[in-house]
């Protein structure tokens, strides 16, 4: 039963806030194929195989700047694999 | 909407963190390598390459301090504003915090533990890259204790069983199973307690134990509970990521690690599992608002993500599945009220109080748990009996313990759920006993370091415990009147029923 790394969830569970509302809207925006669940404080976005975070979008929903390191203080918990975390982008995705 | 342009940032982000943590590594010309480094070699393990460990954070260590002090900002802000608004009286019930009670006797302490043996792997891994994420691991878990301590304190002023969680993390019975569980990964190898600490609980487990944990303060009105705890996870998504780069890193050095891995994961998934076994009680059975049942969140956070999602990508290694874990899954519709069965009878020598299930708790289990609740509930309707008749029953005598999770033998074999479970090994002439074939497993591994094992019940037979009866073992146990027994009626049910009948007389305008 196994499912290729493109097609397994991942996601990422991020705290209820107003601070964090453009975020998970940029979320949204950014991985159409995504689905937000709300939870008790928390909101859940997972993804089929891959799920980016990017500041420009992030930043563009916040009106202001935005540091990819500021994602810590919204991040609960992720499932997958940490790929990338740079300047411009997080990317969580399986790697086999 | 424009931005303003940014000011051009001399680093980059990964040339930053390769400059805090690589560029100020150096070999060492006084001593050997392994003068500097002893405790990596003899596990087994075989590294080759230090330098091929990836850190995806790039976490340097003046953004960790900034956001750091933000989370705390964040933190202490909520924790004084519930305190000066009395939030105490806006929880769903006063019994709601017997999870709390948990958490703070059962929990905390293994966040010190944790924050110990960290600052241990910051010292004595040999790359640079992981020793940094363990310092910073080290630093998040110190915080998590004092910030957790901190947040409970509050009701340490109010409510019954909050007072000597230290003292009694040492002593009581139901605080060995998490106990021995820290105590043997801290006394394992640096790369064993990676697997034990870092992956198979950070990564496999932590959100079985803490988002259900969270939801249900969320749930039941405990802001400051809630706010620690994604406080406390969102550094934990650091430590998970930390756990699999280990995992990752170990495989892909050598191929003679991967037996040793795969034993490691074997061993500490269910060393873990059978310490959730605690949080499925507290989920299902201690939060008057519930939130999830333990079976669900077992079926989201372990068989979904884990099952479905990593254990595919650690195939592509020849990583398997957990040994055993056929028989977690097996058990998801009855650990939560075995375990808690298990804690309803021997509450009178615990801190936190327990009681029957009220009749809403017992349509949603009715719901929750189709295949168990038929055969369960009889258990509680037998109960219902004994109070009816004026006696709800406590067990006198004392419980055998599994010689490895040590929790007291109330587990029954999953193709008969009324026969309890109970394997034994006979390792030099002498008897040992087990809960579950996982528990058995682990000890023919290792049985000269199981058969150490400090257990509650042998240790109050043998004297150790302060004495010999009931009334001077709690007192050994820091014990105080109200602490422990049934809910209905205890100090803590009696104190809410008065200020809440106070706040209905206080009505504007009464005189």
């Amino acid at each position: 039963m196994s499912v290729a790394a493109s097609e397994r969830p991942v996601g990422v569970d991020i705290q209820e806030s107003e601070q964090n509302r453009p975020v998970i809207e940029a979320i949204s925006a950014d991985n159409p194929a995504s689905t937000v669940n709300h939870m008790p404080g928390m909101v859940r976005v997972t993804s089929p195989g891959r799920l980016v975070i990017r500041r420009e979008t992030v930043e563009e929903r916040m009106g202001r700047e935005w540091e990819t390191h500021e994602f810590q203080l919204a991040i609960i918990s992720y499932f997958g694999h940490i790929k990338e975390w740079d300047d411009d982008e997080i990317v969580i995705a399986w790697d086999h | 909407m424009t931005i303003a342009p940014k000011a051009p940032r001399k680093l980059s982000m990964k040339d930053r963190y390769s400059a805090l943590t690589r560029d100020l590594e150096w070999d060492p010309s006084y001593v050997s390598t392994e003068e500097m480094f002893p405790f990596t070699s003899f596990e087994g393990i075989k590294i080759h390459d230090w330098s091929k460990w990836e850190d995806p954070f790039r976490l340097t260590v003046d953004a960790y301090a900034k956001y750091q002090a933000e989370k705390d900002k964040r933190l202490y802000a909520v924790l004084d504003g519930f305190a000066q608004s009395q939030g105490h009286l806006s929880l769903t019930d006063a019994s709601y915090l017997n999870a709390m009670k948990l958490f703070l006797q059962g929990v905390s302490p293994l966040e010190y533990q944790a924050h110990r043996n960290f600052a241990y792997l910051s010292r004595h891994l040999n790359g640079p890259g992981p020793r940094f994420a363990s310092l910073c691991q080290s630093l998040d878990e110190i915080r998590h204790a004092q910030t957790e301590i901190h947040t409970l304190s509050n009701y340490n002023k109010y409510y019954a069983g909050f007072h000597s969680y230290l003292h009694m993390h040492d002593r009581v019975w139901y605080l060995s199973v998490p106990k021995s569980f820290f105590d043997d990964a801290l006394s394992a190898g640096p790369f064993e307690f990676l697997i034990a600490i870092g992956f198979s609980f950070e990564y496999l487990l932590t959100n079985l134990l803490f988002v259900p944990f969270m939801s249900g303060a969320s749930f039941n009105g405990d802001l400051p509970t809630m706010t620690f705890g994604f406080s406390a996870q969102s550094d934990e998504s650091r430590h998970m990521t930390l756990g699999l780069e280990a995992i990752k890193f170990l495989l892909e050095q050598d191929p003679d690690n991967v037996p040793i891995v795969q034993h490691w994961i074997n061993k500490w998934f269910w060393r873990g599992y059978r310490v959730t076994a605690l949080v499925a009680a507290m989920l299902d059975y201690m939060l008057p608002r519930k939130v999830m049942s333990w079976k669900e969140a077992f079926e989201l956070y372990f068989e979904q993500q884990m099952l479905g999602g990593l254990f595919q990508d650690l195939a592509y290694y020849g990583i398997e599945p957990p040994k055993h874990v056929d028989k977690a899954i097996q058990e998801k519709e009855w650990l939560s009220h075995q375990a808690y069965w298990i804690l309803y009878q021997f509450s009178h020598a615990a801190a936190f109080t327990t009681t029957t299930p009220n009749d809403e708790a017992r349509e949603w289990f009715a719901e929750m748990y189709p295949e168990s609740w038929p055969i369960i509930k009889t258990l509680w309707e037998k109960e219902d009996q004994n109070l009816a008749n004026g006696g709800r029953h406590f067990i006198r005598g004392l419980p055998q313990l599994c010689q490895v999770c040590q929790i007291p033998m109330g587990f029954t074999e999953m193709d008969d759920p009324l026969k309890i479970a109970q394997r034994s090994v006979i390792f030099e002439g002498e008897r040992y006993n087990f809960c579950s074939d996982g528990c058995q497993y682990i000890f023919e591994h290792e049985p000269v370091k199981f058969r150490q094992a400090w257990l509650p019940v042998h240790q109050i037979y043998q004297g150790n415990c302060g004495a010999a009866d009931l009334p001077g073992v709690l007192q050994w146990y820091g014990m105080q009147p109200g602490d422990g027994g049934e809910y209905l009626g205890s100090v803590d049910n009696e104190n809410w029923k008065t200020w809440h009948a106070q706040a209905d007389h206080n009505e504007l305008g009464e005189d």
